[in-house]
């Protein structure tokens, strides 16, 4: 198999960006005016700040500024891992019209492990419970036609660690 | 959670501006002040409603490194498994899946290097194979959930 994913193009990103990702990393400041906190812990004027992080969001160093939501809480106990076996001259094609669907959160090609693991299309389903998931996981089939060669779904049974990730300590 | 919690949650996840006052902006989209809305979401992240507020960065673009790891292990052993996979750092979720590869976990790490490293530890550690499955590639990350 391949080896690890070798390292996408690395933007050029300084130690006044690293201080603003160390410092908003785990969430923007609730505060009126945020960028101005961010700005006054490090001695920086806003405007610098907003004009960093438009370009780091330019850059995808920061895919976006969002909130992220608990599945569990929003009744969404229905999510399973849907794994697929297409073949690698399609997966491309696939995958995008995969991951375009509304129901699809993450969606990777990753590799197999023959002969335990054919999957190589990877696709997180969300749904209300898991019957209406395993529904979501039909469409997915439908979809993809005659490429299925087969596919499972992995519901999880317990959350065994979660933390926040750090990118910079 | 109130319908204008549910809003909130889903204006939220549609991103945030990057101007001087944006929670004044995205509260005058609600018709409420700045004030209640700066309440209403310490309260969605106090009660875990919400995981995290703020900029998502790309950690690969920063120069690390991610992978997805499957562990096929004995039932009986799982406990003990768990206790060696959670005591790295560098793991930053790990799942119990209802499948024969039953032990999935997520490596977040500085350098590519340290994927592979960590998880040789694991398996010498836990003398399992581990299957390590990194994205070859990505075709949609984010996913709106509806509140």
């Amino acid at each position: 198999m391949t080896g690890i994913l070798l390292k996408q193009q690395a933007f050029i990103i300084d130690d006044v960006d690293r201080q603003i990702i160390r410092l908003t990393q785990s969430g923007l400041p609730l505060v009126s005016r945020p960028y101005h906190a961010v700005a006054g812990k490090l001695g920086l004027r806003v405007n610098d700040v907003i004009s960093r992080m438009q370009l780091m969001q330019k850059n995808g160093i920061i895919r976006r500024i969002a909130a992220v939501p608990n599945h569990y809480t929003l009744g969404y106990k229905g999510n399973g891992m849907s794994v697929w076996d297409v073949p690698d001259e399609q997966v491309n094609e696939l995958g995008k019209k995969v991951g375009a669907l509304d129901f699809v959160s993450h969606c990777y090609h990753r590799p197999r492990f023959l002969p335990g693991w054919p999957y190589n299309l990877f696709a997180m389903v969300h749904a209300h419970n898991k019957e209406k998931a395993l529904l979501l996981v039909n469409t997915i089939a439908e979809l993809l036609g005659e490429f299925d060669r087969g596919h499972d779904v992995l519901f999880s049974k317990r959350i065994l660690k979660k933390t926040g990730m750090r990118l910079i300590s | 959670m109130d319908e204008l919690d549910r809003k909130i949650i889903n204006i939220l996840q549609d991103g945030f501006p990057l101007v001087e006052e944006p929670y004044s902006e995205i509260a005058s989209q609600l018709g409420i002040n700045e004030s209640g809305l700066l309440s209403r979401l310490k309260n969605l992240l106090k009660d875990k409603t919400l995981t995290r507020f703020g900029p998502m960065y790309d950690a690969e673009k920063l120069g690390g490194a991610f992978s997805l790891v499957a562990i096929k292990v004995p039932e009986k052993e799982f406990d003990k498994v768990t206790e060696i996979v959670n005591s790295y750092d560098e793991v930053a979720h790990n799942y119990h899946r209802d499948h024969e590869f039953n032990m999935w976990y997520v490596l977040a790490t500085e350098t590519p290097e340290k994927i592979n490293e960590i998880n040789s530890d694991i398996e010498r550690r836990s003398g399992l194979k581990v299957f390590n499955m990194p994205k070859l590639d990505e075709y949609y990350i984010g996913l709106k959930l509806t509140a």
